[in-house]
């Protein structure tokens, strides 16, 4: 009988393809991911066991930390909507142009009055310290009060549905200046939150 | 004089892709943890209507079935039972307070007294937002099903029980 001749095949493969798919794949998760962007009022939000996502619509997101609160809502149209609606209540004009640009802004706290300046900044001049100062929330003046009616408004006007609103508070935040807020928000009849918090292992 | 050996076989051009195929998944995976990662969890809490016309807003309690928990200053709580001044309040860590809920739930379902095991947590102006997430996030864990925030009645004696222990 004669032999059979195993023949041996180098084990070198090429790893061109796999590194093209790779590549590929790289590319598509750079490219649909969204860029983080850049926080005005960094906060440290505690940590809870909770499995509830921060929806991504229909939301308006109140940064709690150093006595000061920011505000943001989610959705480009809707800022922008609540921009206008901010005009008509306050009897400021706002120029298209600076409508779009404030539908980018994502996180502010400046104060109604310098608002337009704040917009005409360029986005690292907006982020120096000293520029958002918060936004007002006292009892004469309160401005955050028009910020979340408007913008539930303006919610319920693009999308036809409600707004929740989310509490980003830092953890070392003393309650009372988030008892405020949340008195804000009551006087609304908004009795419902979503506190921001960093997911955590479960216990037992 | 080593004469360069140029005449000799020729190398293939093949570079090994190894390392960057390695490199490449490593970034891929990184992208794909950070992407689904990077959106917040979100605790989902209700207060007490403020509206005082509607007599639905007001809720009966019942004193053997209710444990009120004040959030104090330096991670510290104080909880009793029942009606506020009948007996001095218990000073706790805010991560050791669990222990207790479970035991007066446990002596209350006991009692045989009907109706739900109530939590008051009423967060005073000493405690931290930290505090008051970990007070609602132990309810949860806890399954303790009707749980109530209170933070504008914060009672006299409570105040004073409060102010003798040095946690507000």
């Amino acid at each position: 009988m004669p032999r059979i001749k195993v023949k041996r095949t180098s084990t070198v493969t090429d790893m061109t393809a796999m590194c093209d798919v790779a590549s590929l794949l790289l590319t598509f998760f750079i490219l649909t991911a969204t860029a983080r962007q850049p926080e005005p009022l960094a906060v440290s939000t505690p940590s809870s066991t909770y499995e509830f996502k921060v929806p991504a619509e229909n939301n308006a997101i109140l940064t709690i930390g150093q006595g000061k609160v920011f505000f943001e809502v989610a959705g480009i149209k809707v800022r922008a909507r609540t921009l206008e609606l901010m005009g008509e209540q306050y009897g400021v004009k706002f120029t298209p142009d600076e409508i779009k640009r404030f539908s980018v802004i994502s996180t502010f706290g400046v104060p109604f009055a310098s608002l337009k300046g704040f917009i005409a900044m360029s986005g690292t001049d907006r982020m120096k310290p000293g520029v958002q100062r918060g936004i007002p929330t006292d009892s004469t003046d309160n401005q955050l009060n028009s910020w979340v009616l408007q913008a539930r408004t303006a919610t319920k006007e693009v999308n036809n549905q409600d707004m929740r609103v989310s509490i980003k508070g830092d953890a070392k935040e003393e309650y009372p200046v988030v008892k405020k807020i949340i008195d804000v928000l009551q006087k609304q009849s908004v009795n419902k939150f979503l506190l921001v918090t960093n997911a955590e292992a479960k216990k037992n | 004089m080593a004469e360069l050996n140029t005449g000799g076989k020729k190398s293939t051009p093949r570079v090994d892709m190894t390392p960057m195929v390695d490199l490449m998944f490593l970034l891929v995976t990184f992208f794909i943890l950070t992407t689904s990662i990077s959106t917040p969890q979100a605790m989902d809490i209700a207060k007490p209507d403020k509206n005082e016309k509607l007599p639905e807003n007001r809720l009966e309690l019942k004193a053997s079935k209710t444990m009120t928990i004040l959030l104090g200053k330096k991670d510290k709580v104080a909880w009793y039972m029942g009606v506020a001044g009948t007996s001095a309040p218990t000073i706790e860590s805010v991560s050791a307070v669990g222990d207790a809920i479970v035991k007066n739930r446990k002596t209350a379902d006991a009692s045989g007294v009907p109706g739900d095991f109530v939590v008051l947590v009423k967060p005073t102006s000493g405690s931290t937002f930290q505090n008051f997430v970990d007070m609602m996030d132990e309810l949860e864990i806890l399954k303790v099903k009707v749980r109530q925030i209170d933070d504008d009645n914060i009672l006299d004696n409570e105040k004073q029980a409060m102010k003798e222990q040095g946690i507000l």
